[in-house]
C-alpha cells in the first residue's frame, strides 16, 4: 500500500460544521430486530452524540452488524424507532436516509473508474457537474487517492480500494456514517496502518458521526470515542472507551475488551472515600478501584496483564505470588503465564530482570490498586 | 485429475481425439464438404464449387435467413427482459414462492418443442387469440422454449452478485430505479449477454415447434434446411447450414467483445 496518509481538507472542514448544525446524532429507541420468530438484536436503545465515533463490538452473531443495518435501512426493526437528528428514519428507504457506508469488501463498482464511483451518490442525487468535480477532488484528496482517479478498482491494492470506498461515502457529505467491518479484509500491517488513518480522518472531520461495526478490539480502542459491546442481540456494556477498559463493568467486557486477570476475591472493606475497596484473595489482602460492593461479597479484580509488574515500587502496593508456568517472547513484549493458586494469571512485560526466573518458580507480582477494577463475579452480562 | 507418466497422457490425448474428431469435428467437415461439392460419388467431393452459396444467397433461402435473424433477436430480448425481470422480482419473494415460481419458469424446457408448437396452434387457433398463421405465433414459440434458460443464466448471475453493492449504492441516495441502471445490471452484464447468445444461438437452431406453427413467409433457417433435405437437395441444405453456423457463430462473438470492452475485462 502506498505510504500516503489522509490528509483533511479546508472544504471538508467548512463542511463539518454544517454536518454537525444538520443533526448527525443517532438515537436507538428500544429498537428491536427479529426473522421471524428468531430475535437478532432484542430492545437496544443507545445515543450517539453529534461527531462521535461509536465502535459496536462483539463476537459473531452478537447483533452488532444487524444494529448498522437498521439504521442503514436495510433491515426493519420489529418494534422501535430511529432518529439521526431530529427526522425519524425508521420508515425512510435507505436513499433517503443522508448515510455513507463503508463494507467489508469494499464494494467498489467494478464498471465504473475511481472517480466515478466517487461521483456516484452525488449523481444519483441529481447534483451538477461542478459540485461533482469539486467534491470528488476534495474526497480524494482526503483520502490521498487523487492520483488513482482514472483507475479502475481492479487496478488498486486491497487498501487503496478501501481508502476509495471512505472516500465515497465522504463525496455525499452523510449525516452518519456507517462503517461495516472495513478492514477486515486487509492484512494485519496496512490494517494498522488504515486505523491511524482513519483516525486522522476523524480528527480534519470533527462534525462527522460515525457508527463502526468490528471484532477487533483493537480498532476499537483505537479509534472509538464510546464503545458499545454486543452479545447475544443485547448491548453488554456502553460507555467511554477508557472506562469501559478501565472499569469494565462486567466479566464479559472485561475479557472482550483487551486481555484480562480475573482474581477471585472476597471484599472486606466497602469503598471507601477514595473510591477503593479492600478485598482478600487467599493469603494477600488487596485493595482495588471498587463500585458499591458490600463486606463479604464475592467479586472478581481484573488487573490488565501490562499492569502486572515482577517488581515492587511506590505505587505497586498490592502483592500476589504465582508459580511462573509458561514464558512467551514476542520480540516487543514477553508474556509470562503464571498459576495464583488455580487462576492463570497473564504478565505482559516489555522490561524482564536479568535474571528470569525458571518455570515452576514462585514470582511474587506487584500492580497498583489504581490500575484494578472489581467487578460482579456471577454476572456475565 | 492429472496424469503424470507420458503413455498415460498420450492415451488421453488419443481418446480425446477420437471423441471430439468424431463426434463434433466430423459432422461439422461433412456439411462443410457438402455445402460445397460439385458432385459427392465416393469418399470425398468430386470437386468443389461455391455454387450452392449462390443459389441460397439468390433464391428463397436468404429469406430464411433474415426470418431467423429477426426471430432469434426478438424472441431473445424479449426472453431477456422477461427472464430478467422474472429474477429481479424472485429474489425479492420468499424462498418457497422462489422456488415454485422459478420451477414453473423451466417447465417449457423440459416440454418436447413439437408439443411446445403443438399447444400454441391450439391455444392460438381460435378468437379472440387467433395468432395461428402469423409471425407472432413463431415469436411466442420461440420465446416460450428459451426464456427458461435466459431466466436461469440471469438467476445464476444474481445468486453471485454481492448484495453490497446494492447496499452502498442505496445509501449513497440511489433510488431503486438508478440503482438498477447503473449498478445491477451493469453487474450483471456478462451473464445478460450470455443469456441474450444462448437464448439467441438456441433460437437460430430451433425446429421442432417452428415447424409446426411457421405461416408462409416466415420460413426460418432451420425449416428450410429441413425442406431442403427432405426433397433431397442436400447441398443446398449443406450450405445454409454452413450459413447458420457462421451466422451464429459471427453474433456471439461479437457479443463477446462488447461485454468485454463494456466491462473492461
Amino acid at each position: 500500500m502506498s505510504a500516503v496518509a489522509f490528509t483533511g481538507t479546508s472544504v471538508m472542514d467548512i463542511d463539518a460544521a454544517k454536518v454537525r448544525g444538520a443533526g448527525s446524532n443517532v438515537h436507538f429507541d428500544k429498537v428491536s430486530v427479529a426473522y421471524g420468530a428468531h430475535v437478532v438484536l432484542h430492545p437496544l436503545t443507545l445515543d450517539i452524540a453529534p461527531g462521535e465515533i461509536l465502535a459496536m463490538i462483539g463476537p459473531s452473531g452478537s447483533g452488532k452488524t444487524t444494529a448498522l443495518r437498521a439504521v442503514a435501512g436495510f433491515v426493519r426493526p420489529a418494534s422501535g424507532r430511529i432518529r439521526i437528528g431530529a427526522t425519524d428514519v425508521t420508515d425512510l428507504p435507505p436513499y433517503e436516509r443522508g448515510l455513507g457506508m463503508v463494507v467489508q469488501n469494499y464494494a467498489l463498482f467494478p464498471h465504473m473508474r475511481v472517480e466515478d464511483n466517487v461521483a456516484f451518490g452525488l449523481r444519483a442525487q441529481g447534483a451538477d457537474k461542478a459540485l461533482i468535480a469539486e467534491r470528488v477532488k476534495d474526497a480524494l484528496g482526503t483520502v490521498g487517492m487523487s492520483a488513482f482517479a482514472r483507475r479502475y478498482p481492479r487496478e488498486l491494492s486491497g487498501g487503496q480500494q478501501q481508502r476509495v470506498a471512505i472516500a465515497r461515502a465522504l463525496a455525499v457529505r452523510p449525516r452518519v456514517l456507517l462503517l461495516d467491518e472495513p478492514l477486515s479484509a486487509l492484512d494485519a500491517q496496512i490494517r494498522r496502518n488504515m486505523v491511524e488513518e482513519i483516525a486522522r480522518l476523524h480528527r480534519s472531520l470533527p462534525g462527522l458521526t460515525i457508527l463502526y461495526v468490528t471484532h477487533d478490539q483493537t480498532e476499537a480502542l483505537t479509534l472509538a470515542d464510546k464503545i458499545a459491546i454486543m452479545r447475544d442481540g443485547r448491548v453488554c456494556s456502553h460507555g467511554p472507551t477508557t472506562e469501559l477498559y478501565r472499569r469494565p463493568p462486567n466479566r464479559f467486557t472485561a475479557e472482550f475488551l483487551g486481555r484480562a486477570n480475573l482474581l477471585p476475591v472476597t471484599v472486606e472493606e466497602p469503598v471507601g472515600s477514595k473510591g477503593f475497596a479492600t478485598a482478600r484473595h487467599g493469603d494477600a489482602v488487596l485493595t482495588g478501584a471498587g463500585r458499591d460492593e458490600k463486606a463479604g461479597d464475592k467479586s472478581l479484580l481484573c488487573i490488565r496483564p501490562q499492569h502486572l509488574s515482577l517488581t515492587a515500587d511506590s505505587e505497586h502496593t498490592n502483592r500476589i505470588v504465582g508459580t511462573l508456568r509458561e514464558v512467551h517472547w514476542q520480540g516487543e513484549l514477553t508474556h509470562l503465564v503464571l498459576d495464583v493458586d488455580g487462576t492463570p494469571v497473564r504478565v505482559s512485560a516489555t522490561k524482564l530482570p536479568t535474571a528470569l526466573p525458571e518455570p515452576g518458580a514462585r514470582v511474587p507480582l506487584f500492580f497498583a490498586p489504581a490500575d484494578t477494577s472489581l467487578l460482579p463475579e456471577d454476572a456475565g452480562v | 485429475m492429472l496424469v503424470w507418466s507420458r503413455p498415460g497422457r498420450i492415451v488421453l490425448w488419443v481418446l480425446f481425439a477420437l471423441i471430439f474428431g468424431v463426434l463434433f469435428l466430423a459432422p461439422l467437415a461433412v456439411i462443410l464438404l457438402s455445402s460445397l461439392a460439385d458432385q459427392w460419388n465416393g469418399v470425398l467431393p468430386n470437386g468443389l464449387t461455391t455454387e450452392h452459396y449462390a443459389d441460397v444467397v439468390k433464391g428463397a433461402a436468404w429469406n430464411s435467413v433474415k426470418a431467423s435473424l429477426i426471430t432469434g433477436f426478438l424472441a431473445s430480448a424479449l426472453a431477456l427482459v422477461s427472464g430478467t425481470w422474472a429474477a429481479l422480482s424472485l429474489r425479492l419473494q420468499g424462498d418457497a414462492l422462489k422456488q415454485l415460481l422459478g420451477l414453473l419458469f423451466f417447465i417449457p424446457s423440459a416440454v418436447p418443442s413439437v408439443s411446445v408448437g403443438l399447444g400454441l396452434l391450439v391455444a392460438f387457433s381460435h378468437p379472440p387469440l387467433l395468432l395461428n398463421g402469423t409471425v407472432a405465433i413463431v415469436m411466442i414459440a420461440h420465446f416460450v422454449l428459451i426464456s427458461a434458460f435466459t431466466f436461469g443464466n440471469v438467476s445464476a448471475g444474481l445468486a453471485r452478485l454481492s448484495p453490497d453493492f446494492e447496499q452502498v449504492a442505496s445509501s449513497l441516495g440511489a433510488r431503486p430505479a438508478y440503482r438498477l441502471w447503473h449498478v445491477t445490471l451493469p453487474l450483471l452484464a456478462p451473464y445478460l449477454v450470455a443469456a441474450f447468445g444462448l437464448s439467441f444461438a438456441l433460437s437460430m437452431g430451433e425446429l421442432g415447434a417452428t415447424v409446426m406453427v411457421y405461416p408462409p413467409g416466415w420460413v426460418t433457417l432451420p425449416v428450410s434446411i429441413f425442406s431442403l433435405t427432405d426433397r433431397g437437395d442436400i447441398f443446398a441444405g449443406a450450405a445454409l447450414t454452413m450459413i447458420l453456423v457462421v451466422a451464429t457463430l459471427v453474433l456471439l462473438l461479437g457479443l463477446e467483445r462488447v461485454t468485454a470492452r463494456a466491462t473492461g475485462s
